[in-house]
């Protein structure tokens, strides 16, 4: 029996990261039974590093699939510790079984699946949820504009396209505790440093409370509709929804009536 | 006294909020990135930036550019003879507001309505202007949604659609009668006489030339419009033909549901009721079935006693439990429409299912794994490790999946 290969990554490693390792892994020959993927943590000493990697054995070079890169790009998007030895699985079952990635009963890919849509659903809600507050700087001309965000995963290389699609005229940053997206004149950064959060008092916020509060119709409430929609924990960083229970005793009070 | 623009705004958005529809899907994708600076993006299934307690999204900023109206339509909250209160933005108002909430990311565009004020065309061409602004002078590609006044000048509209995305006209009431007993003013060959000018013209945008010129552009999100239920007498089935027509006859992109809400300082003509919100949901899901699942509307209510769709349970259910014979079936097996037909499997479902199958023989765990509610789905399928007790000669059907009774609320 072989000896399980150890490999050492940080938390917050990249798709790059684990490409590197899993491709020589491949080329090498280890099946994902043999591999354990280690997270490095703040105890760990700088020695803590992966094991040499097995000699090469020369095999006839092989492609993945596009659908396969794409779902592992999406899993090692996660924060949970197992998608590193999960996306290998995935990886090296796909390589050894045609088809595969298609089979949604098998517990791997419905695993992988499973992780893909969490990351679709964190895009998409960091998509809708993220707020600008404008930040006067003066004798500038270009508008500037930050935002605080938290994502649930390291999700900010595949979101960063859409806010630098939309906003070209203004200067933007995104701060969040996985790391910043920030355009500045015509460049697009990403960055992986926890970020602290900026408090800015931005006055059209008061508008767009006033279009909150009138385009609601108190003769329809659906507060279960609301809350699976747009979850309790976006609301800490959503300030119209402090205005929830207020539109809700006036509702009751026009309903009276 | 003139009011502040906070003051203007709640009117306004105050008095946008009875049409339903807040989409800001279905257009062309397009960025900022290409042809210079701009701001503004589209997405191909839309964004909701916000909730209300209401259960309704925050997509679009949704307003009117005035609520005064010459109109007397007994359902709407602006008719001329309503008490509330007037008031009414300028072009540039609305170019400023729609910027500024775009910049913040609280919307994805504008949806842009308004009381007919003056004349149909002097409107529809104040709401072109807000949205050729937008378009031309600020390089705004966010979405945008233009309410269409239906005799407004062809001119105006082949304009519209070249800035909007979506243009919407109502048909308000399912029927003819009903609108021509509440809406005096409009009429129904009217408005369907420009559905069909709209989609004349989407058709002939979608055509190249035989010299290989492009037409222009007409509003590549299509056409939606809206009808109200429960002001009128109008039965589900009414309200489903109507939708069958309107989806056929002019390839409306969405219709609207619109349960009646009682509008502050109502008409006498209407109606004292609580807007029938389940009606409301059970006719959406009809309409879901139509679109997505191959349904037709007549086959949802023909076995309906009342011309309505029964409010107990969903209308695939009740569809289901009236076609028992051709239950339970057999997951391995059935064709893909079948397979649409099954209590409990959406579209998204029946493609795991349709791929898994090429792949192994499916069990009930399978079925877990395609997150599928074994549940819902149990008393009208067979695998082989599974087989309801014989489904058809259950007479207490019904009861099994009528949802548990619960006291009514006082208010």
């Amino acid at each position: 029996m072989m000896l399980p290969h150890a490999i050492t990554l940080p938390a917050d490693a990249s798709f790059g990261m684990w490409r590197d390792h899993a491709r020589a892994l491949l080329q090498s020959n280890s099946p994902p039974e043999c591999v354990e993927w280690r997270i490095r943590s703040a105890q760990d000493d700088l020695f803590a590093e992966s094991d040499p990697l097995p000699e090469a054995t020369p095999t006839s070079h092989k492609t993945v699939q596009r659908g396969c890169v794409r779902l592992l790009q999406r899993i090692l998007c996660h924060t949970s510790p197992d998608r590193f030895a999960l996306a290998y699985r995935v990886l090296w079952r796909t390589m050894h079984q045609a088809g595969l990635i298609r089979a949604a009963t098998d517990p791997d890919i419905a695993a992988a699946n499973h992780m893909a849509h969490q990351i679709r659903r964190d895009v998409h809600d960091m998509k809708s949820y993220v707020r600008f507050r404008e930040k006067k700087i003066p004798d500038r001309n270009e508008r500037h504009f930050v935002s605080w965000f938290e994502p649930d995963h390291h999700i900010l290389e595949i979101v960063a396209p859409f806010f630098a699609g939309r906003f070209t005229d203004m200067n933007w940053l995104i701060l969040t505790p996985k790391g910043s997206i920030a355009r500045n004149g015509t460049d697009c950064i990403i960055t992986r440093e926890p970020c602290a959060r900026e408090t800015i008092e931005d006055e059209t916020e008061q508008l767009w409370y006033t279009y909150y509060r009138s385009i609601f119709n108190p003769a329809r409430i659906k507060l279960k509709t609301m809350r699976s929609q747009m979850p309790r924990k976006f609301w800490k960083n959503l300030p119209e929804t402090e205005l929830i229970p207020e539109m809700l005793v006036s509702a009751q009070r026009w309903k009276v009536q | 006294m003139k009011r502040t623009f906070s003051q203007r705004l709640a009117i306004l958005s105050d008095a946008a909020k009875y049409d339903a529809s807040c989409a800001s899907s279905g257009t062309e994708k397009r960025t900022s990135k290409s042809g210079g600076k701009g701001l503004g993006s589209t997405e191909s299934s839309g964004i909701c930036h916000a909730f209300t307690p209401d259960g309704r999204c925050v997509s679009l900023l949704k307003i009117l550019m005035t609520n005064f109206c010459i109109y007397d339509c007994a359902y709407c909250i602006n008719r001329i003879f309503s008490g509330v209160e007037r008031a009414r933005f300028s072009a540039e108002d609305i170019v400023w507001l729609t910027l500024e909430f775009y910049r913040r990311n609280y919307i994805e565009g504008l949806f842009l309505s308004s009381g007919i004020i003056r004349s149909s065309d002097y409107t529809m061409e104040e709401l072109v202007r807000v949205a050729r602004t937008l378009r031309l002078d600020h390089n705004f590609r966010g979405y945008i949604h233009l309410k269409t006044i239906p005799d407004a000048s062809p001119e105006l509209l082949a304009e519209a659609g070249l800035y909007a995305d979506r243009l919407s006209i109502n048909v308000e009431m399912p029927t003819e009668q009903g609108l021509a007993s509440y809406a005096p003013e409009k009429n129904a060959a009217g408005i369907r006489s420009a559905m069909g000018h709209i989609r004349y013209r989407m058709d002939a945008a979608r055509e190249k030339a035989p010299s290989g010129r492009r037409p222009p552009r007409f509003a590549p999100g299509g056409q939606s419009t809206q009808m109200i239920v429960g002001a009128d007498a109008a039965t589900d089935q009414d309200i489903l033909s109507s939708s069958a027509s309107l989806y056929t006859g002019y390839q409306l992109r969405r219709v609207y549901y619109s349960a009646f809400s009682p509008i502050p300082d109502a008409s006498v003509k209407l109606p004292l009721i609580r807007p029938p919100l389940l009606r409301e949901h059970r006719l959406y899901q009809a309409d879901w079935l139509f679109r997505f699942y191959g349904f037709n509307f007549q086959e949802l209510t023909e076995n309906r006693p009342d011309g309505m769709l029964d409010l107990e349970m969903d209308p695939k259910l009740s569809w289901a439990l009236d076609h028992r014979d051709i239950f339970p079936v057999d997951i391995n097996r059935a064709d893909r429409e079948t397979l649409f037909r099954i209590p409990g499997i959406g579209p998204r479902s029946v493609i795991a299912l349709l791929a898994a199958r090429k792949h192994r023989t499916i069990r009930l765990e399978d079925l877990e794994r395609l997150k599928i509610s074994i549940r819902k789905i149990r008393p009208f399928i067979t695998t082989p490790d599974w087989r309801p007790t014989r489904l058809a000669d259950r007479t207490d059907l019904r009861t099994l999946f009528k949802p548990a009774p619960a006291q009514l609320s006082l208010l």
